[in-house]
């Protein structure tokens, strides 16, 4: 097993690096010359030329790529063209509200998606499935951006239940520890910052947990399905077993491993909807940081963040991936 | 994925014929599977309906979907106004109409370039395995670690802004998408006793892959295809959404989200309907697109 795993890990060394490259490709190729665009339309040509030197653009696009490997090893993913921050630094403030953000959208989708594929599929053929395919496909088909915004205008605008954006209600940041709010809220007994976090994040959540509660919805359903054709079932009902048992010890069980896969595989893609969801919700995450950076072109954090993302997302699956081996023994580690 | 290879296309003039034929028949009775499954079929309709509008659309709106009135700004849904008016006083149902042919073109021909990429990479892959094959499924499987839509906005940042570019931008982010599935589609086929009897005969290579074995494979394909429509509409939204794809005063159902996003306090309505349009065309795709994967798959017929 450690073998499997050490062996995945350096595979995924190439793809990153070919990532680096692909980035760095489309962000040097085919951008407008970062100089003119950091000192305006109107600077003067001496000025644009000695910015360029001073960014290394002069340089062969080999070399350019090499110094931003260089860095980018170790750690370094150089700086904003016009606040000059550090993007390493930066993403990294960002990161725990990512996250978090991630993880409750996920939790909220497993719970909805598992719930109704399970009700779908035991009632199958009824008014029930019918509903829940219904609405599992209403959830793959809507943008969740636009969903964000409803939520927003029915939640916020309308009942006033729930904040409109944000992570936390300004002045109740909890302690920094570890720039998890949850977790650092409850290691210092801040619970009215535990208590404005959660109600923050609920719709953002929902909203980006939409799509991948509908994907698991489906997934677990014709999971469910196949399982309850097998034989050991039939035997299960033969046996005179409840129905709550044959459902839960015995279908959702056998049924586990893919409904995890589609799970882990969602959590990955939920890195890409959290810049749309981020955006809606002014959630203060990398992918505002993303969206940010793109509308001013701001060519060095763009980068840094798409490799970041495609980092995380990578390492995301091959978790999945060890996961997966782990939990069905038929997987060949090799 | 269904292949009844026959071996009696052997002699040159009538195999193609007989291909053809088989073919025909295949599509028949998709065809067959596909009308008995109401979904699908309340998909397609969606879907022609759309296609209509995208056409008429001229006809069809009620005001110029470009030319404001700034005194009846942020207007709620009235009878002269059924959705309302946006924030620089122009209709938004002439707005949603105008708006339905840039995303079905988008969608449509952003599918079609990801398609024709993907397919010319996949089949060469999967045709000529061994180091072509490892140099082509390596550069997919970077592209793949990409989350698509970042890759495709890390693209208009560089690419610029508008409809061309999107269509760049989406397509080619889900290239590797196509070429995987073709690949492993010819992969099934490509040991078959047609497709030796077709090299034995002296074919060439393209006319084997293309005329001989893609034909036979086409069911993933289009299934793909179908629902890989609905995702590109859904991302032409999202860059519009972010302001990035097609530049005002064009109206596109993304964008109108995207500036309308400042006065949805005032008028929820302006970011609703839009929303509801992108829904519903993403609806019908996804629809059709799992109606043809039931019709296409052997194994779900009941």
């Amino acid at each position: 097993m450690l073998k499997y795993i050490v062996k995945r890990l350096l595979l995924l060394i190439p793809v990153l690096i070919g990532v680096s490259i692909v980035v760095f490709i489309v962000m040097h190729v085919f951008t407008s010359d970062p100089a003119t665009l950091v000192l305006g339309q109107h600077a003067k040509a001496n000025e644009i030329s000695a910015l360029r030197q001073q960014l290394g653009l002069n340089d062969p696009i080999y070399v350019q790529y090499w110094n931003f490997f260089k860095h980018a090893i170790h750690g370094d993913l150089g700086q904003s063209l016009f606040t000059k921050t550090s993007v390493t630094k930066e993403l990294l403030t960002r990161f725990p509200a990512t996250i978090e953000l991630a993880f409750a959208a996920i939790i909220l989708a497993s719970i909805f998606g598992i719930g109704i594929g399970i009700l779908s599929a035991v009632k199958k053929n009824t008014i029930f499935d019918y509903a829940g395919m219904v609405t599992a496909l209403i959830g793959v088909s809507m943008p969740i951006f636009w969903l964000g915004l409803v939520l927003i205008v029915i939640f916020s605008l309308g009942l006033h239940w729930l904040p409109v954006a944000g992570r936390i209600s300004i002045g109740m940041e909890p302690t920094h520890i570890t720039g998890f709010y949850f977790i650092d809220s409850l290691i210092t007994g801040n619970f009215e910052a535990f208590q404005s976090s959660l109600s923050h994040i609920i719709l953002p959540a929902v909203a980006l947990g939409s799509y991948s509660s509908a994907i698991i919805a489906r997934m677990t359903r014709s999971t469910m399905l196949d399982v309850v054709g097998q034989d050991y079932i039939r035997t299960a009902r033969a046996k005179g077993l409840h129905e709550k048992s044959i459902i839960f010890r015995h279908s959702l069980r056998n049924a586990t491993i893919p409904i995890v896969t589609v799970i882990g595989l969602q959590l990955g893609s939920l890195l890409g909807g959290a810049v749309l969801t981020e955006t809606v919700f002014s959630w203060p995450g990398i992918g505002n940081y993303t969206v940010d950076a793109i509308l001013k072109s701001d060519y060095p954090v763009v980068q840094g963040a798409v490799l970041f993302i495609a980092t995380i997302f990578v390492l995301v699956n091959l978790f999945v991936d060890i996961l997966y081996a782990f939990l069905d023994p038929r997987i060949k580690y090799s | 994925m269904e292949n009844n290879p026959e071996i009696n296309n052997l002699h040159l003039p009538d195999e193609i014929e007989v291909e053809l034929e088989q073919a025909e028949s295949r599509f028949k009775s998709m065809w067959y599977v596909l009308k008995a499954n109401k979904a699908a079929m309340v998909g397609l309709v969606i879907i022609t309906l759309l296609l209509f509008i995208a056409f008429f659309g001229k006809l069809l709106m009620p005001y110029n979907p470009y030319v404001g009135d700034l005194s009846k700004s942020l207007q709620a849904p009235s009878a002269a106004h059924l959705l309302g008016m946006d924030e620089q006083g122009r209709d938004i149902l002439s707005r949603i109409i105008d708006g339905t042919k840039v995303s079905l073109r988008v969608g449509i021909i952003a599918v079609a370039f990801a398609l024709s990429i993907g397919t010319f990479f996949g089949s060469i892959a999967a045709y000529y395995s061994g180091k072509v094959d490892m140099i082509i499924m390596r550069f997919m499987d970077i592209l793949l670690a990409i989350p698509s839509l970042l890759l495709a906005i890390a693209f208009m940042t560089a690419l610029g802004r508008g409809i061309d570019k999107a269509i760049i931008a989406i397509g080619f982010v889900t290239i590797p998408e196509y070429a995987r599935i073709v690949r492993a589609s010819i992969l099934s086929v490509k040991e078959s006793e047609f497709v030796q009897a077709a090299k034995v005969i002296g074919n060439r290579d393209s006319v084997i892959i293309f005329k001989h074995i893609l034909p036979n494979v086409l069911s993933p394909i289009i299934v793909r295809a179908t629902l890989g429509i609905s995702s590109a509409i859904l991302d032409t939204a999202a860059l519009g959404f972010l302001g990035l794809g097609v530049q005002p005063p064009y109206a596109e159902w993304g964008s109108m989200l995207g500036s309308g996003r400042g006065y949805f306090f005032n008028a929820p309505y302006i970011v609703l309907f839009p929303g509801i349009a992108i829904t519903i065309t993403v609806l019908a795709f996804n629809l059709l697109g799992d109606g043809l994967r039931d019709a296409l798959d052997p194994k779900l017929r009941k």
